[in-house]
């Protein structure tokens, strides 16, 4: 465990310079370059804004703001962005770097890493566009904003924390890969993103509580479009639950690193 | 010649296959189970080498000696048995080093010597001197897409060994460079081993073996078939390679204290071998460009339908000098009887240079003894070639100039 952070200290420089290479191979061949990294998100929120808003004709209690239910989108969809770009990269890293991790002999641990760092400045770009828009629409910044930083690191804690672990096991069992793309899908609907939590019966309201990503996301919509403090002792406990599934990751990664080779 | 840098002992490297991979993981957590199959690639393997040694895996294909590399590098871990490793260890495995197509070669070179561990600095200070040796000009700014195999090679090769290694490890990817390129790499590993570097080598090209090497491992199903001088090892492999399907081969320990091997289903073979002088005796030694005669008698142990008579001469460390064989001359014989005594006599200038010489002699149906293999047998014949009357030169081909000197104004 020592060991394996003092590698990723020395290999820190490089870890930075992969992060820049990976933000600028991402897109290297496309037009618009990294532009893209915030356009798809921007564009996922407009089309649920507009099927929700003007066909389905949701509403949301307590604002006066007419944009409101867009802000609310957004601000979810920052969060969930987040999650599931950390969950779906980490779930392909080590399959995905199979020729370099045959051919070099490196610490392995710097791969996710490489991946939570680049996610996140994608994330904070969206995150600065979206801020954009908000205040475009009359959605002003509240001191409540300033928790936006620990909401983010709180994400990304967790989605590295589940991403790793998932992407240990997809080394192995590869079919983990696709069900967790029908997984995602469907925790995306089971979280309350494009639609208000108090829309659904008592009892299901109940269940999705257990969803950390329901904390999550809801707290960026508290912070960012009600001005409310985020949910703190969910919160707490998210990050609870986080270090236990990092520390399990880390445990199951040192386990499996003497086969992960064998079979890439 | 004192310290050994890598020491192996009883190496074993299995694949292992269960029925459910939540086996295998339980395995990681104590709760072993049994594998529903078990491949082991390589098995006891014990050798050390020492510093500023030059050692040659050579194999067939499936003998293991990518695995072997993979282990001493680190990428792949034992299943059984150690490995010591002492100083650093470059290597370049197969192809491409897992380079990024989208980035530059220059990209990808800070990129690979940051995998390597150096840090930002250091990696400064390589990166003109690997754009140097490249020589690939302007295409190092160029997307590595836009690259030629070759050009690859010529990256990884110039970044892998940017600093000096005390271990150094090629698994054939010389073999994809230019001639060019090739010369001037393995110029570089000359210059490492002269300063200390130890080398493991991994190649089909007996010439790079036998002219880099100073010995040779053969690898045979994952055991070590045979560990010693380059020359010795890459004619046992000749052989082993020539008799995939009844294994004769033989080694005869001469009395210059070499191996002879050789090999074949013996349908034919070299009665008598001798090399004789303008005036008909026989002679070992053999001044420069002095008229010889080599002289062979065969004899058929079974009628045969068509035999090819070949010979090969060969330096002091079993680089081919010259052969030909009687396919090539148009010279072969048809229909042969059991018992019939073939005589070749071949008459030549020995314009070569001074030296120890050997000669390899093959009995076969075409011109590779790949197919039939009635006989293949490696220092036949040995003799020396000295300077008598020559004016002094150097090297193994005797090449005698006109040279014109003129002073001019």
């Amino acid at each position: 465990m020592k060991l394996m952070l003092l590698a990723v200290w020395h290999y820190r420089h490089f870890i930075f310079t992969s992060i820049k290479n990976d933000l600028r191979t991402r897109f290297a061949r496309s037009r618009l370059g990294a532009t893209w990294a915030i356009l798809q998100p921007l564009a996922q929120g407009a089309i649920y804004a507009i099927v929700f808003t003007r066909v389905l004709g949701a509403k949301l209690p307590d604002t006066n703001n007419k944009f409101a239910y867009a802000i609310y989108l957004l601000a979810g969809l920052a969060g969930w962005t987040l999650f599931s770009e950390v969950v779906t990269r980490c779930l392909t890293i080590f399959v995905d770097n199979a020729s370099l991790l045959k051919k070099m002999v490196f610490p392995r641990i710097c791969l996710p890493l490489i991946v939570s760092g680049s996610s996140l400045l994608n994330n904070l770009f969206l995150l600065a566009a979206t801020i954009g828009i908000f205040i475009a629409v009359g959605d002003y910044p509240t001191w409540m904003w300033l928790w936006l930083p620990l909401l983010v690191a709180i994400t990304l804690l967790f989605g590295l924390a589940l991403g790793l672990i998932l992407g240990v096991l997809n080394v192995f069992v590869r079919d983990v890969a696709q069900v967790m793309n029908i997984v995602l899908q469907l925790w995306f609907w089971l979280t309350p993103i494009v639609y208000a939590i108090n829309i659904l019966p008592g009892h299901f309201a109940l269940v999705l509580r257990l969803n950390p990503m329901y904390a999550i996301c809801s707290s960026y919509q508290q912070v960012l479009l009600w001005g409310n403090p985020p949910h703190f002792k969910t919160l707490g406990a998210i990050v609870l639950v986080s270090i236990v599934l990092l520390a399990a990751g880390m445990l199951l990664f040192r386990k499996a690193s003497p086969d992960m080779v064998d079979v890439l | 010649m004192s310290t050994a840098v890598l020491k192996i002992e009883g190496l074993g490297k299995a694949f292992r296959e269960y029925g459910m991979e939540w086996r295998r993981m339980l395995g990681w957590f104590g709760r072993r189970f049994e594998p529903t199959s078990e491949t082991w690639v390589l098995r006891g393997i014990s050798f050390q080498v020492f510093a500023g040694e030059s050692v040659g895996i050579v194999g067939q294909n499936g003998a293991g000696k990518s695995t072997l590399l993979k282990l001493v590098t680190g990428t792949l871990r034992p299943t059984e048995g150690t490995i010591g490793v002492a100083g650093r260890i470059a290597a370049i495995l197969e192809l491409g080093m897992g380079f990024n197509p989208d980035l530059t070669g220059r990209e990808n070179a800070r990129y690979t010597a940051g995998l390597m561990g150096m840090s930002p600095e250091q990696i400064e200070t390589i990166i003109p001197a690997v754009e140097e040796f490249a020589e690939i000009g302007e295409y190092f700014d160029q997307p590595l897409r836009t690259y030629s195999s070759g050009m690859q090679v010529r990256v990884a090769f110039s970044v892998v060994t940017a600093v000096r290694p005390e271990i150094l490890i090629i698994d054939e990817a010389l073999s994809v460079g230019d001639a060019y390129f090739a010369h001037k790499s393995m110029a570089r590993i000359r210059e490492f081993r002269k300063q200390g570097t130890t080398l493991l080598f991994v190649s089909h090209d007996p010439g790079a073996i036998r002219s880099l090497c100073d010995r040779a491992i053969l690898l045979e199903r994952g055991k070590v078939l045979m560990d010693g001088g380059p020359s010795e090892v890459m004619d046992y492999y000749n052989a082993l390679v020539a008799e995939k399907e009844n294994a004769t081969v033989e080694v005869r320990h001469l009395a210059s204290g070499k191996a002879q091997t050789s090999s074949g289903t013996r349908d034919a073979v070299v009665e008598t071998i001798g090399l004789f002088n303008a005036s008909g005796e026989p002679v070992e030694f053999v001044n420069v460009g002095e008229p010889v005669e080599l002289r062979v008698q065969a004899r058929l142990h079974r009628a045969i339908p068509r035999l090819v008579f070949g010979y090969m001469i060969k330096d002091r460390l079993g680089q081919p000098v010259f052969g030909t064989n009687t396919h090539h001359t148009g010279q072969a014989l048809d229909g042969l009887e059991a018992g019939q005594l073939v005589e070749y006599r071949m008459a030549f200038p020995m314009n070569i240079g001074p030296g120890s010489y050997s000669v390899s002699t093959a009995l076969s149906s075409t011109e590779t003894h790949l197919i039939d293999n009635y006989e293949w047998r490696d220092l036949a014949l040995m003799f020396n070639v000295a300077n008598q009357n020559r004016n002094l030169f150097v090297g193994t081909a005797w090449v005698p100039p006109i040279i014109e000197v003129r002073r001019q104004g």
